[in-house]
């Protein structure tokens, strides 16, 4: 490799006591990050830690003004008003929901908003021409005409890259870019942008799989709870992910979550044989043949990666609400279960938290207590009158009893941190009284302390006879809490290992690969 | 100020709408030299404009679940006229063509709702199509003639509480009507505190209450005294009466029933509702069939008002309903509005033009004057939440329905790590 990095390397990059902050939260406090040229630098940290809201200061999403500290990039002190002027210098980011559009072709979609014109019309010729050039070098070979929609996401990751790259992009950000794919197109980006660095390019990388930052990384800079703690050479401090670990969590794994006896009972829901068709495209299958069980008191947890089909297969079971029905039988005690909507599932003793807070799980309008008791409304109405009065009690007694931060259960949800409306989610799912609790990404966006609280009260729920799944991407959380836990890929159940027999090796094998079990 | 902010609950802003109609009566009362507040305007002015308010009850149901009708014109027209017809060639009597128009309005809401709700096409392209469709209706059926109704039919568009009991000087059923009020008012109030006493949320000061009380109860009684001297054969409009009962039975349907949250959680975030197990079709089914229903009623008055039905009756509704619908408050996205909202907002609407018309001013300056009120009021509210406060209208109706609201909140506290850890450790 020719490399460019030498000892007296320039600094492409530096960013200096960031300080970002937003109403009632200090985002970032203090940040400092140094990014020399042509290496690929990581940013480490735990959700919520402050790493996306970094890379939005960077990238002038918060314009200039929004925060305090300097960035200085190309030894100047930069001023973005928005994401246009740091484009304009040489810095993209793509985001970990890609910003294509679904319904243009690949070459609309890479010159959108900038356009080759030629007197005043747009040379799609010219455009076509050069997407070609672009998708060669990303190792692409698709028409530039396919519509976005129809290419996979790895593939549409490349042609994100390839935008970036036509905008001649110095610095590359990427926000979790292999945290959708599998194990081979994740492989292929990061040979890519191992070839970007041989040509020059400095990235800048967010990833939570560790091993691949292990693998490509240069530098490591850890942030946790909104301070940038440490600088890693990968090299010469011989950096490997425990040490990254440690430095993210800033203690030991064992301490994250509360001691818990399990005490698991009878098979409690049983689900035969799921499989569910795609919403939209027809012959499509997001669940394929899926059999699993949950017993009294357990806590099962549901490994895959994103887009694996995990959420799908939990929606799909609470009372369809996902895709479209094939086959399959759910039983509870024994039972089968036909349900038809969500209204029934609830009816039968069904909950589920979504992992998407904002825009599935909360009307953030409404207030606490409202949103308390949102789902099962017929426990304090009589005639289907609501009684204000009972709302409020037991509003307020959720409000103590989950420890919910807040001035009053008439604030609104949309004011709370994202630990305090999760708790508020939980109040509502436990107010229906399920059997059985799935909850898809507790922790999405939470911040460690109250996430330790959250994992006590899923812990309760299971001691209190109920059967609880919990879905996450984060393999140390489904390790620390679950009693066993299935693995899914592209639809299907591949496996599921017992709490002493999973490790994260062991389940991201089961995770990444085609299917051994589920038979 | 401080005493201000304590009897309005911390914030003056959000009397907003009500100070700007009392201030909005207040000023025509003075520049038209008090021909404002006679009997015989009020009384006016709540004939003319009940069908219209009618409407907005129904619109801001419709807007708070996240969609909108343009088709209540037509609608009301086409029942109008339908009506009128049955009356006078089948010679059914008044009370059964009420019924038919109510039942017409049914049919016609299932029909808009089956589109919106089932199918799944905007309501604003079903209800566009439906302004066009039931405006032809209407011109079909009745020829594009003019269908006059009978006297017994035209009394829910013109008729009065009737005079009974001894010769007070006042109308009497009037004068019960507005001491029921008072009770009303006082009798909620009073059990509210009771209520967030026993729930040990904070209450208000009792002079603040009191206060409360009696300028909301002053303002019953001088209404009442209007309605109750008017020239003789004139008392509380029938239309008024209906009006009156509407906002109550829909004020308690939306802020107290099962039904009501539902199409606020609708409106608020469709998919969150349907995984809380809210059917959000059969939710917009009804908020879409209630509205014709409405519309439908909205229509007879009309017609019984103006003694016949017309092919251009309705026209323009729709829009005077909207503007009411926001002017109080509700937010085009949905979730947000009330009907008391909408009613105040329906209200500043009327006495602006009655107030202008009693001005002498032109039709085009009172268009004018109107498009300008409309657009200063949604800003306000946008500006107002864009700075992280509740919408005027929704701050003032919570004040109302809510036994411990109105207590200056303080800003959230966000779930510290180090705390926790500690505590738990």
């Amino acid at each position: 490799m020719t490399s460019i990095n030498t000892q007296s390397e320039p600094v492409i990059l530096e960013m200096r006591s960031i300080t970002k902050e937003f109403p009632g939260v200090k985002a970032l406090a203090d940040v400092n990050l140094r990014v020399k040229a042509g290496e690929i630098h990581a940013i480490c940290g735990e959700n919520g830690a402050g790493k996306s809201t970094l890379m939005k200061v960077l990238s002038g999403v918060y314009p200039y003004g929004t925060y305090t500290g300097d960035v200085v990039y190309q030894s100047q002190v930069q001023q973005f008003k928005d994401i246009r002027a740091s484009e304009h210098a040489g810095i993209v980011i793509i985001h970990q929901e890609l910003a294509l559009i679904p319904e243009l072709s690949i070459t609309e979609n890479i010159f959108l908003g900038n356009e080759p014109v030629k007197r005043g019309v747009i040379d799609w010729a010219e455009a076509r021409t050069r997407t070609r050039e672009l998708l060669a070098r990303v190792g692409l070979r698709e028409d530039p005409d396919t519509p976005i929609k129809e290419i996979g996401v790895g593939k549409q990751q490349l042609v994100e890259i390839a935008k970036a790259l036509n905008k001649s992009v110095k610095l590359l950000i990427l926000d979790e870019p292999t945290a959708a794919l599998n194990e081979s197109d994740s492989q292929h980006l990061l040979d890519l942008i191992l070839g970007l660095k041989g040509r020059g390019i400095t990235s800048i990388i967010i990833s939570h799989k560790l091993n691949e930052i292990e693998q490509i990384a240069d530098s490591i800079t850890i942030i946790r709870d909104g301070k940038s703690i440490e600088t890693l050479d990968v090299k010469a401090d011989g950096v490997d992910e425990d040490r990254i670990i440690k430095g993210m969590v800033g203690r030991t794994l064992e301490s994250r979550f509360p001691h818990h006896e399990p005490k698991i009972g009878d098979v409690l829901f049983e689900v035969k044989n799921w499989t569910v068709g795609h919403p939209q495209v027809q012959d499509r299958l997001v669940c394929k043949g899926s059999s699993f069980f949950v017993r009294r008191g357990e806590i099962v947890g549901f490994a895959g990666l994103m887009g694996a089909g995990r959420t799908e297969l939990a929606r799909s079971v609470f009372g369809r609400s996902y895709g479209r029905y094939i086959t399959g039988s759910i039983y509870k005690d024994g039972k089968e279960l036909h349900l038809k909507n969500v209204k029934q599932a609830i009816d039968a003793g069904l909950g589920y938290v979504t992992e998407d807070r904002k825009s599935l799980g909360l009307n953030l309008l409404d207030d606490i207590k409202t949103t308390t008791v949102s789902a099962a409304l017929n426990k304090i109405s009589r005639h289907f009158v609501v009684d204000s009065n009972k709302e409020f009690t037991v509003a307020e007694q959720y409000r103590k009893s989950l420890r919910t931060k807040t001035p009053s259960v008439e604030e609104g949800v949309a004011k709370l941190s994202g630990g305090n409306q999760q708790k508020v989610v939980l109040a509502k799912w436990m107010f229906t009284d399920p059997d059985l609790l799935i909850l898809d990404e507790p922790t999405r966006g939470i911040d460690v302390g109250a996430k330790y609280e959250i994992y006590g009260i899923i812990q309760q729920l299971a001691n209190q006879g109920r059967g609880v799944i919990v879905i996450s991407s984060e393999l140390p959380e489904l390790l620390g809490l679950s009693d066993r836990i299935y693995t899914i890929f592209e639809g299907a159940i591949t496996g599921v290992l017992n709490k002493d027999e999973a490790s994260q090796e062991s389940l991201m094998k089961l995770m990444t690969s085609a299917r051994k079990a589920a038979a | 100020m401080n005493a201000l902010k304590k009897l309005f609950g911390g914030n003056t802003r959000q009397f907003g709408m009500i100070f700007a109609l009392v201030a909005l009566i207040i000023f025509f009362q003075f520049a038209t030299d008090g021909r404002t507040l006679t009997p015989g305007n009020v009384i006016n002015l709540f004939n003319g404009n009940s069908y219209i308010l009618i409407l907005a009850i129904g619109m801001v149901l419709v807007i708070i679940a996240g969609h909108i009708d343009l088709s209540v014109g037509s609608v009301a027209a086409f029942v109008g006229v339908t009506v009128a017809l049955a009356i006078r060639d089948w010679g059914i009597p008044w009370y059964a063509g009420i019924l038919l128009g109510l039942g017409l309005g049914v049919l016609i809401g299932a029909w808009q709702g089956f589109w919106t709700a089932y199918v799944g096409i905007p309501a604003f392209i079903v209800t566009l199509a439906g302004m066009l469709l039931f405006r032809g209706f209407n011109q079909f059926v009745g020829k594009s003639n003019t269908i006059p109704v009978p006297g017994d039919f035209q009394y829910i568009g013109s008729g009065y509480l009737p005079e009974v009991g001894p010769n007070t000087g006042f109308n009497n059923l009037t004068l019960l009507l507005g001491l029921l009020g008072v009770a009303f008012v006082v009798f909620s109030e009073l059990r509210a505190r009771r209520t967030a006493k026993a729930l040990g949320a904070e209450v208000p000061e009792a002079w603040v209450a009191v206060t409360k009380l009696v300028l909301i109860c002053g303002a019953i009684l001088y209404a009442t005294y209007l309605f109750a001297t008017g020239r003789p054969g004139t008392s509380f409009p029938i239309p008024g009466l209906i009006l009156a009962v509407l906002v109550l039975v829909y004020g308690f349907i939306s802020s107290k029933t099962v039904v009501g949250r539902h199409v606020y959680a609708v409106g608020g975030n469709r998919h969150a509702a349907e995984l809380s197990g809210v059917q959000s079709k059969k939710v917009n089914f009804l908020v879409m069939m209630n509205m014709s229903v409405l519309a439908g009623l909205a229509g007879m008055i009309f017609v019984g008002r103006s003694t016949a039905s017309g092919p251009f009756d309705g026209v323009g509704w729709e829009l005077d309903a909207i503007a009411a619908v926001f002017i109080g408050g509700a937010a085009v996205t949905g979730g947000v509005g009330t009907v008391i909202g909408s009613i105040v907002g329906g209200l500043v609407m009327a006495v602006l033009n009655n107030g202008l018309q009693l001005l002498g001013v032109g039709a085009d300056l009172t268009q004018i004057i109107k498009g300008l009120v409309l657009l200063i009021a949604v800003a306000f509210d946008v500006y107002n939440k864009s700075q992280g406060k509740r919408s005027i209208i929704g701050m003032l109706t919570q004040n109302f329905n809510r036994p411990s609201g109105g207590t200056p909140l303080q800003p959230d506290e966000v779930t510290s790590t180090k705390e926790t850890i500690a505590r738990e450790a």
